[in-house]
């Protein structure tokens, strides 16, 4: 990914997380977080991990955050009330993500950097079978292909597992939503 | 190019947004948002990390595989959040943390 | 067998009482009345068996060897003394079945009687001195449930305590005196301790020749640690406080413990010691000691009994006085004397106080003798046995008084100090009792309570009676047998220096008071000295109760509050407390605090997990 492009993309979803904390109107930050996950996706499109980007664009920043919106708006949430910021919390929200913020460049400083090699697709044709290699002779990268191969074979018990935990998600959903009758 | 440090360094940023923004918000759905922040910081280190570990060629699929598993799980414990956020709102008329001290010792 | 049965006898009165018969007092006086009279029988047949051997019960047996075991020791003076114990405790026992027909609580009463019996027989006989300190603890317990018998009052409760503690003080000299005997001798047993005493001579010969003072100062130590206990017991000076208050009990418990029985134990310990010794006081300088604080007391109970007004309160002094006289003779090597004056005494001052108790019953539980007067036109038969005591008391002579009082003053006319000290306290006693008589029983009648007094019912007064002749008879040759010891010429008639004496002291002392006292309403002497009892109590109360107590109380508040309350007790409390609302403060119920919290984990984390080396 061209340098200025991440630039944009990094600071649009950094800005975006920072909207969503400063901004008090639930609904502007729900939207805020909307283009932070944008901004996001699209540093996900820049490391080819194009379905993983394309499901961040879908289930975030459509699902989820229209979920969002929606109990904002089912709940008719004002604008949060200004109220007197107590120093404390504030100074100590603050001073972790300080802390935080040195350890990270303190880590960053110690790790040797690493710049990315460029995907070697004929060479990765060899390992691969049927329609993936294909693609990959022809210089194409088969994303979806890639991990549903390695979703529906490798990583099926997960997925069983994964999808047991929707249906009881779902099954609380409704039990908890549900209006208690006296 | 953008290199592994610039994601590891925009990464960590988001999470420390959505840190503060837990520990500052008092909107209990804005808290929760800035949770899913900080899931999708980390799903963003596992993208990087799984594209700068290329194997014969191709990016590290089963850090891929991590992101889809943080999302979906994401996705279940925001519908689930979101029903007890209701039903708290429902209890309480209000989601304000400050107002929701029942557990004070 | 039979002393066994005498031993356990009134134990099995006071058990039965006690767990069964509490709420039948009838049948619980009944029971108590004879067992003791069943002990008397028991103690005359024995009278006959002395030297006998009587089979030991094994106690305590720590290596398997013989270890301590329970014995009993038959001889003259054991006999003699059980002769004394349940002779008076039957008569007493007679006498509270009339004294005490009223009271609420008689089955507690009989039960504490039986139980006292229990322990004075256990003195009496003991073997052994483990055998004779438990026994002597026994004593002291009964005697407290018996001045406390009337507990509501706070002064009975007062001096039930009192009692019992200062008797707490001489029985801890009275330990160490045992313990000091055990290390000489080697042995508790009272039969192996001369034996055991020439052993540790020779043994240590060397050492006792090179410091000839070195025995006698062992010994005397020892012996005077002993006599400890008989000060504690037998009242002396300075642990006499407890004898008068102790007239808070009811009068014939009075009579019982407190000028019979009880007190003489121990002056009858000494004596057992000076036997198991075959030991003359007199050859330590502890004969000295032990004189002198006879002596001494002797006097100053004499001097206080003559400016008393309440009749138990001056029998109280004159028994003080009298024990006295014991303990010095016995201190001059004339164990013997002491011994035979406290089988007289022990028959005269029971009747005093027994007739004294039945004047109390007649005038409506008046005490005060200037209230009383007239009392012998009314109560004929109390008044002649009355009478009798006192001249017993006060030695006119052939009575039994006199014979045992001429045996102790010649017990002490070696020592010549001691013997005109004696002689005062002889001129004392008949004037203080002398006044007793003329205020109390003649005269004209002062209150109505004394107007309306009427003979007591023959429970009451046969007893008397029956201690009446033995106040006169008792000191003759041919009544002799039954004295625990005699010395010699006891009970015979000789003109000589010491009678002349011995008479002019009565003479001077009886004289004077009833010149003095004759007619008169109100006392005449006042002497605030004598009647405040030489200030001793209230110097007591103020130094040694005030002092001991409120020091011993702010040490323990200050244990108990500081230490057990705010260190052990508190301390852990507050301990807990303050975790407690350490994480109170951390369980906020706020989730930010929460968030924050979690935050502050997380960077710890990321520290430890990478920067920490």
């Amino acid at each position: 990914m061209p340098l200025p492009l991440f630039w944009f993309f990094a600071l649009l979803m950094l800005v975006g997380g920072l909207a969503v904390i400063i901004l008090r109107n639930p609904v502007a930050a729900a939207l805020s977080m909307v283009a932070s996950f944008v901004g996001l996706a699209g540093l996900f499109i820049g490391l080819d991990a194009y379905l993983v980007g394309i499901i961040q664009i879908l289930v975030y920043a459509g699902a989820i955050m229209v979920l969002f919106l929606f109990i904002i708006m089912l709940l008719d949430l004002k604008t949060e009330q200004k109220r007197a910021p107590r120093a404390v919390p504030v100074v100590g929200g603050l001073g972790i993500v300080l802390a935080f913020t040195i350890q990270l460049i303190g880590v960053l400083g110690h790790v040797p950097g690493r710049e990315s090699e460029p995907l070697d697709l004929v060479a990765a044709a060899a390992n691969q079978s049927g329609g993936i290699q294909d693609k990959l002779k022809e210089g194409r990268l088969p994303d979806v292909n890639l991990v549903g191969d390695l979703m529906f074979t490798q990583y099926n018990l997960p997925l069983q597992i994964i999808a047991v935990l929707l249906l009881v998600a779902t099954v609380g959903v409704v039990v908890l939503s549900k209006r208690q009758s006296a | 190019m953008a290199g592994l440090h610039s994601y590891l360094l925009v990464s960590g940023l988001l999470f420390a947004i959505g840190l503060a923004g837990v520990v500052l918000r008092r909107n209990i759905i804005v808290v929760f948002m800035c949770l899913e922040l900080m899931l999708s910081a980390a799903n963003l280190t596992l993208i990087a990390f799984s594209r700068f570990n290329t194997v014969d060629g191709l990016p590290d699929y089963h850090g891929q595989m991590l992101v889809f598993f943080v999302i979906t799980v994401a996705a279940a414990e925001v519908a689930v959040g979101l029903a007890i956020i209701v039903a708290l709102y429902r209890a309480r008329q209000t989601i304000h943390t400050e107002d929701l001290t029942s557990m004070r010792g | 067998m039979l002393a066994w049965i005498l031993l356990f006898l009134p134990l099995l009165a006071a058990a039965a009482n006690q767990l069964y018969l509490k709420r039948n007092a009838f049948i619980a006086s009944m029971v108590s009345t004879a067992s003791v009279v069943a002990s008397f029988g028991i103690a005359l047949v024995l009278l006959g068996q002395q030297g006998a051997t009587v089979a030991p019960l094994p106690w305590l047996s720590l290596d398997g060897g013989e270890g301590l075991q329970l014995t009993l020791e038959l001889d003259r003076l054991s006999t003699g003394m059980m002769v004394i114990v349940t002779g008076i405790g039957m008569l007493v026992h007679l006498f509270s079945l009339g004294y005490m027909a009223e009271d609420s609580a008689k089955a507690r009463y009989f039960t504490g009687l039986s139980f006292f019996m229990f322990s004075m027989t256990g003195i009496v006989l003991a073997g052994n001195f483990i055998m004779t300190f438990i026994f002597w603890e026994l004593v002291g317990f009964s005697s407290y449930l018996l001045i406390g018998h009337w507990y509501q009052k706070d002064s009975a409760a007062d001096a039930a305590k009192k009692a019992f503690i200062v008797n707490r003080i001489g029985d801890f000299g009275f330990m160490i005196g045992i313990l000091m005997l055990f290390g000489i001798t080697g042995t508790f047993v009272f039969d192996g301790m001369k034996e055991g005493l020439g052993n540790f001579q020779t043994a240590n010969a060397g050492f006792f020749t090179e410091n000839s003072a070195a025995f006698t100062v062992l010994l005397g130590t020892a012996l005077l640690c002993v006599f400890c206990g008989a000060v504690g017991k037998s009242a002396q000076f300075p642990l006499h406080v407890w004898l008068p208050d102790a007239m808070e009990g009811p009068t014939p418990v009075s009579a019982l413990i407190h000028a019979a029985t009880m007190v003489a134990a121990g002056i009858y310990m000494l004596f057992r010691v000076q036997l198991a010794l075959d030991l003359d006081f007199a050859a330590t300088f502890a004969g000295d000691v032990i004189a002198w604080i006879g002596g001494i007391t002797a006097l100053l109970a004499a001097l206080m009994a003559t400016q008393q007004n309440d009749i138990k309160r001056v029998l109280a002094y004159s028994t003080l006085s009298q024990l006295g006289y014991m303990v010095m003779a016995t201190g001059l090597g004339g164990g013997e004397a002491g011994m035979f004056h406290l089988y007289t005494h022990a028959w005269f001052k029971a009747l005093l106080f027994l007739g004294s108790g039945a004047v109390i019953y007649a005038c409506h539980h008046e005490q005060d003798i200037w209230k009383m007067g007239g009392l012998l036109r009314k109560m004929p038969i109390t008044g002649a046995t009355f009478i009798a005591g006192t001249a017993a008391l006060i030695a006119v002579p052939f009575t039994s008084g006199f014979f045992s009082k001429e045996a102790i003053l010649h017990a002490a006319h070696d020592h010549k100090a001691l013997f005109w000290l004696a002689v005062v306290v002889a001129v004392l006693t008949p004037f203080y009792m002398t006044r007793l008589v003329i205020v109390a029983f003649l005269g004209k009648t002062r209150t109505d309570d004394a107007g309306h007094a009427k003979e007591v019912p023959p429970v009451m007064w046969v007893p008397l009676a029956v201690l009446g002749v033995l106040a006169i008879i008792s000191g003759f040759t041919w009544v002799n047998g039954l004295a625990p010891a005699t010395p010699a010429h006891a009970g015979e008639f000789h003109p000589n220096a010491l009678f002349w004496i011995s008479l002019g002291a009565l003479v001077a002392g009886v004289v004077p008071a009833f010149l003095l006292y004759r007619d008169r309403d109100r006392d005449p002497l006042s002497i605030a000295l004598f009647r405040e009892r030489f200030y001793l109590d209230a110097i007591y109360d103020k130094v040694v109760v005030r002092g001991i107590q409120n020091g011993s109380a702010a040490i323990v508040h200050f244990f108990d509050e500081f230490v057990v309350n705010g260190l052990i007790v508190g301390g852990a409390s507050r301990l807990a407390e303050s975790f407690g609302l350490l994480f109170r403060r951390v369980q906020s119920g706020n989730l930010q605090g929460y968030a924050f919290t979690f935050g502050i984990g997380l960077i710890l984390v990321v520290y430890f997990t990478t920067f920490w080396k």
